[in-house]
């Protein structure tokens, strides 16, 4: 028996040596292996008498399990020690810089259009589009303007050469073409938005040959102007993400509509910014008016019976105004930090539920 | 259109200031632009009295000041003006007062230890000159405590309107003042012009050509008068027509320009004994010339209406005169001219010579033709007080053009268009105050139009009338009835689309671009432009001249400009218009994108590369997924656009025709002719061009089918000749086996050795699917063998050994 636990003692303190795995195991095989010196003792049971084979064999067992305890917990401490070790090898800097995936970048023109056409879609207006190459029938003559009467001379036209015929081809001046498109090609009730490029021979400071508009034309029996009004007002709080705005309307002269007015919109002016929503400053924001009756009449429409209202605002403008861009020409040089700056990103989608802007 | 406040109560009985007239005018249409109040600016300058001046105790030059500025105790002033002395009437300023030529703030001060309580006035001070010789000395029965302003006449407030095409008759003070009266701010009370007898005959004969009197100058009045003194017009003319921007000329020329501003009515005077014989009107001769008044000599043609005389044209016929016959210093016999003109026949010629003319711009818009008999006589009368003289009888050629029609007006249209209600009587009210007649009630109303409103057309030019004058802050606001309750779609699939596409190449790091529809001229012609139908006849500028055949241009250009501004690693994309022709179908909507450079910036991981043409691959596959196109059915061909690289570029068909898009490296003949260096990759997704998806009648996506059974991968390597095209080898492996294939792809590509020159090593990645059994090794085989078989007839490439 005293054999036995000075085997114990002599193999539990070899486990307790064992550095690594590979010392741990070769213990357990001189131990525990077939060869083992517990294995041979267990060997020599068969030769013991039955009393003394029972004690001694469950002696043997007991140490049996002790050392294959002791084995396990040492190899637990082995490999904790060992993934311990390979882990700090594994130190990695995670201070260093990242590879930003390139963000890319929406237009403020694509993003306010795609802010109106929530708001008015939801005013039940849709989308109705025309070309940007117009004659002079559907951008002037079809919108009342007369032959040769000065009204032309203000929209500083770009020409293309005349088509076959002889008519005058030009670039749209406004989007009030699509009023004329959108008249002949469908039976009212109407209710459209008409966003796109404008074109007007005129490069300033806040002027630029091309820009943006928005058209909007309703066409019904019984609408009349302070259904306007009300439209405008309620696009302007909705766009603008305010409570409320003033809106004053100024009678003025569009050769397509009558009456016609010009809209301002109340806002506080400072320095460097234009507050909406606030203040008691006037800032103009479009042209509109109810629709000329030679214009209905033009688009084969009896006035008497159908009438509406229409308008047309800048795009771009708006654009700068909600967002504080303080450059037109800008919006068409595509600089990449402008775009950057002033642009929306890819998921900045404008919802009504969820929010025109962040 | 510019008068003053003071010119405007000449027509105008009011009490109403500068400001309440400003906003009345813009509330009934006729939109301020500006108020130059100069009586507000100068304002809190007022009369003072000297009440002593004495030596400044320590200043040789300065002297000590008390002034009586009738606000209580004198006060104490230093002043440096030679001219200070006891007794005069100055203008004072109080502490705390702005000087207007500098914009300071008089601020309590000492100078050389004597207090200083305020500041006698120059007049260069005052921002009225560069007189600063002393202060002003103003009369001496001068009230102390008024504003100098008024005393010297300098309150007169400048209003600039901005008149609408349409409204003519305010392009004169009487028609404003009509327009004020109407909206209730004062009573007309424009001076009645009486008509004076002639005292001799008409020496100079009037006709008119048959042409013309049919429209284009239908009357035409004039008179003689003999003996006039011209000479430099009298202050209050002069100082009237400056404050509205004009130079003053001579008291003949300043006449005319006054009747323009005043009552919307040019003229013209000629010097009759610079005339030969009787004036003739008609149209001009191709050859004949006029030399203007205006400095330059214009051209005649047969459009053109010309005053001329026995010898030939004397000036363009309501536009300019010409000098040759002009008035002078030296006029003694005058002959002035009040006629109609057509508007149509102004603008065009107004338009051909490019005349900017206080006439044009009125004859041009239509002036009252009723006032070319009251202008001749107004005229005269203005020349007699003025210049002296006697005036002949007045010599009429033509005859008024008839009256505008009789309009029928239903009242209830006022309501029904505006939703304003306006009782009747007030309606009839405002109407008769404009000037127009109401001559019958019973409905519908009949309503005569004056003549100086050939802007009424028809019913709705009465009710924004009655709109505007009413004042259209009075309109309800009133929401539109809901068509539905939840709103339904606004956009059409195709917007669907474009909206898709750009959000979609934003994800993909991609930064939108809006740039101009027009280009170089060059650029368009290398990228296939051709019809001069496309090029712009008055561009802005040379850049600026040919509506686009692509969006790649545009976007080089872009690029172009942000390398120079250190940018080099691009990818700009555009959603627009490209343009084919003049009809609407002929512009395209395209998205269109461009990548420079490098994929990514540099950085510690490794991973950049210059881009590349699968770069630009990738992203039309992308769009073109993300928009629902076929996929399955696209085939893509190296066929490419001559602007781009032949070998790096190619084209996504869907069927032999329809090319969905393109895509590539750019040309590098192209690249250096747009300035653009280092690699630059481009793609055009033709976004009409993809087929609708089809119309479902649910949202339904289609039940999910899974196979029970293990799906397995196997691997082949080709060698195929270097010319297969690997999406004809691919085709062929998936075509061996349509239902149990369901992927293959290309992981590695091999040239090199062991591989024969001209060859190259093409190794697919294959899965099957099995749908109804697992497969053993040998249906397995029996597929890989249909595979090799498949792709060995396809192409010709075998199974690498």
């Amino acid at each position: 028996m005293s054999n036995l636990n000075g085997l114990e003692a002599e193999v539990l303190a070899a486990v307790d040596a064992a550095r690594d795995l590979a010392a741990l195991d070769e213990v357990r095989v001189s131990a525990l292996g077939k060869k083992g010196r517990i294995t041979d003792l267990m060997k020599t049971l068969g030769t013991m008498a039955p009393d003394e084979r029972k004690a001694f064999g469950a002696a043997v067992n007991q140490v049996k399990d002790r050392i294959a305890e002791a084995i396990a917990a040492r190899k637990t401490t082995l490999e904790d020690e060992a993934l311990e070790a390979r882990l700090a090898t594994e130190r990695v800097d995670v201070t260093l810089p990242i590879a930003h995936q390139p963000a890319g970048r929406i237009h403020p023109v694509t993003q306010v259009t795609e802010e109106c056409i929530e708001i008015f879609g939801a005013m039940g207006f849709s989308l109705a589009e025309g070309p940007d190459i117009e004659d002079d029938e559907h951008n002037f003559t079809a919108l009342n303007f007369p032959p040769g009467h000065p009204a032309r001379e203000m929209h500083d036209t770009f020409f293309l050469p005349p088509n076959a015929t002889g008519e005058k081809v030009l670039l749209r001046t406004h989007t009030s073409p699509v009023q004329i498109r959108t008249m002949k090609g469908k039976t009212p009730p109407i209710r459209v938005i008409a966003p796109g490029r404008t074109y007007r021979c005129d490069s300033d400071q806040t002027h630029t040959p091309m820009f943006h508009q928005i058209e909007a034309l309703v066409i019904d029996k019984d609408i009349h102007m302070g259904h306007l009004k009300a439209t405008i007002e309620h696009f302007a709080a909705a766009f603008f993400e305010v409570e409320q705005v003033k809106i004053r309307f100024r009678p003025s002269f569009f050769p397509f509509t009558e009456p016609s007015a010009e809209v301002d919109i109340g806002c506080a002016r400072s320095k460097d910014s234009i507050r909406i929503g606030q203040g008691d400053d006037w800032l103009e924001i479009m042209g509109c008016g109810m629709v000329h009756p030679n214009v209905i009449r033009n688009c084969g429409l009896d006035p008497d019976e159908w009438q509406g209202f229409a308008f047309g605002m800048g795009l771009d403008r708006i654009a700068m105004l909600k967002y504080g861009i303080p450059d037109l020409r800008a919006f068409f040089e595509s600089d990449l930090r402008w775009l950057r700056h002033y642009g929306f990103a890819a998921l900045d989608l404008p919802t009504l539920g969820g929010g025109l802007s962040r | 259109m510019k008068f003053t406040v003071n010119w405007l109560k000449e027509h105008l009985a009011t009490d109403a200031t500068a400001t309440e007239i400003a906003e009345k005018l813009t509330a009934i249409g006729l939109e301020v632009e500006n108020v130059d109040d100069r009586g507000a600016t100068l304002a809190p300058f007022t009369v003072a009295h000297v009440l002593t001046a004495e030596q400044h105790p320590n200043a040789d030059k300065l002297r000590l000041c008390t002034v009586d500025a009738g606000d209580g105790a004198p006060y104490q002033v230093v002043c440096g003006a030679p001219n200070a002395r006891a007794g005069l009437k100055v203008v004072f300023a109080r502490m705390g007062t702005t000087i207007p030529v500098n914009g300071m703030v008089l601020k309590p001060t000492a100078i050389r230890g004597v207090d200083s309580q305020g500041m006698m006035c120059s007049m260069r001070e005052m921002g009225l000159g560069e007189d600063h010789d002393g202060i002003i000395e103003l009369p001496q029965d001068a009230p102390v405590g008024a504003p100098f302003a008024t005393i010297l006449g300098l309150d007169d407030a400048v209003i600039d309107i901005a008149v609408t095409p349409n409204r003519q008759d305010c392009l004169g003070v009487a028609g404003i003042a009509r327009d004020l009266a109407a909206a209730g701010l004062g009573t007309v009370k424009t001076p009645a012009i009486a008509k004076i007898p002639g005292t001799f005959p008409c020496p100079v004969s009037v006709t008119l050509t048959d042409e013309v009197k049919d429209g284009p100058c239908p009357i035409f009045t004039g008179r003689l008068i003999k003996g006039v003194k011209n000479g430099p017009s009298p202050a209050w003319l002069k100082n009237r027509l400056e404050a509205v921007g004009l130079r003053p000329i001579s008291i003949l020329v300043d006449i005319t320009n006054l009747i323009t501003y005043d009552r919307a009515r040019p003229l013209h005077v000629f010097d009759a004994a610079k005339l030969s014989g009787g004036i003739h009107v008609r149209f001009g001769r191709e050859g004949e010339t006029v030399e203007g008044l205006d400095g330059k000599t214009h051209d005649v043609d047969g459009a053109t209406i010309i005053i001329a005389d026995d010898a030939g044209a004397l000036g363009l016929g309501g536009i300019v005169g010409g000098v040759p016959s002009s008035v002078s210093e030296a006029t003694v016999d005058v002959f002035v001219e009040s006629a109609h003109f057509d508007p149509n026949v102004i603008a065009a010629t107004g338009r051909r010579t490019g005349v900017q003319s206080d006439a044009r711009h009125r004859f041009e818009r239509g002036v009252d033709p009723k006032s070319a008999l009251d202008g001749l006589e107004l005229a005269t009368r203005l020349i007699l007080d003025l210049c002296g003289g006697a005036p002949s009888e007045v010599v009429v050629a033509g005859a008024f053009p008839a009256d505008f029609p009789d309009q029928t007006f239903r009242p209830f249209r006022v309501e029904k268009l505006t939703g304003l209600e306006v009782p009747e009587s007030e309606m009839q009210r405002i109407l008769e105050k404009l000037g127009f007649g109401v001559t019958s009630t019973t409905m519908p109303w009949t309503v005569t139009v004056p003549s100086w409103r050939r802007d009424i057309e028809g019913e709705a030019d009465l009710v924004e009338e009655i709109a505007r004058i009413t004042g259209l802050d009075k309109l309800p606001v009133e929401p539109m009835p809901s068509t539905s309750v939840v709103p339904v779609p606004a956009l059409s699939p195709a917007q669907k689309r474009n909206r898709l596409s750009r959000r979609l190449l934003a994800t993909r790091g991609m930064v939108e671009t809006v740039n101009y529809s027009f280009i170089p001229e060059s650029h368009a012609a290398a990228f296939g432009w051709s019809d001069p139908a496309l090029k712009v006849a008055n561009p802005i500028s040379v850049e600026m001249a040919v509506m686009r055949p692509h969006l790649v241009p545009s976007l080089a250009a872009a690029a172009v400009r942000n390398a120079a501004r250190g940018n080099t690693d691009l990818a700009l994309f555009e959603v627009s218009g490209t343009y084919h022709g003049i009809a609407p179908k002929d512009q395209k909507t395209i998205a269109g994108g461009l990548r420079t450079g490098y994929t990514a910036p540099r950085q510690w991981q490794g991973g950049r590369r210059p881009v590349d043409v699968f770069d630009a691959k990738a992203d039309v596959f992308a769009l073109l997924a993300e928009l629902g196109a076929p996929i399955a059915n696209l085939t893509v061909a190296a066929e490419a656009p001559a602007w781009a690289h032949p070998g790096q570029s190619g084209a996504v068909k869907l069927g032999p025709k329809t090319v969905l898009a393109t895509f590539g490296a750019l040309h590098p003949r192209v690249a250096r002719l747009l300035d653009l260096e280092g690699p630059a990759v481009f793609f055009e997704v033709d976004l009409d061009a993809i087929p609708a998806a089809k119309a479902r009648a649910s949202k339904e996506k289609g039940p999910l089918v899974l196979s029970d059974f293990q799906a397995v991968s196997r691997d082949f390597a080709f060698l195929a000749d270097d010319t297969v095209s690997a999406e004809n080898l691919m085709r062929a492996v998936r075509g061996a086996d349509k239902v149990l294939i369901t992927d293959v792809s290309v992981f590695d590509l091999y040239r090199g050795q062991g591989v024969p020159e001209g060859k190259v090593s093409v190794a697919v990645a294959i899965r099957l699917e099995p749908k109804d059994r697992t497969l053993s090794e040998q249906d397995i085989e029996a597929v890989s063998a249909k595979i090799v078989a498949a792709v060995a007839k396809a192409t010709g490439a075998t199974l690498r050994g």
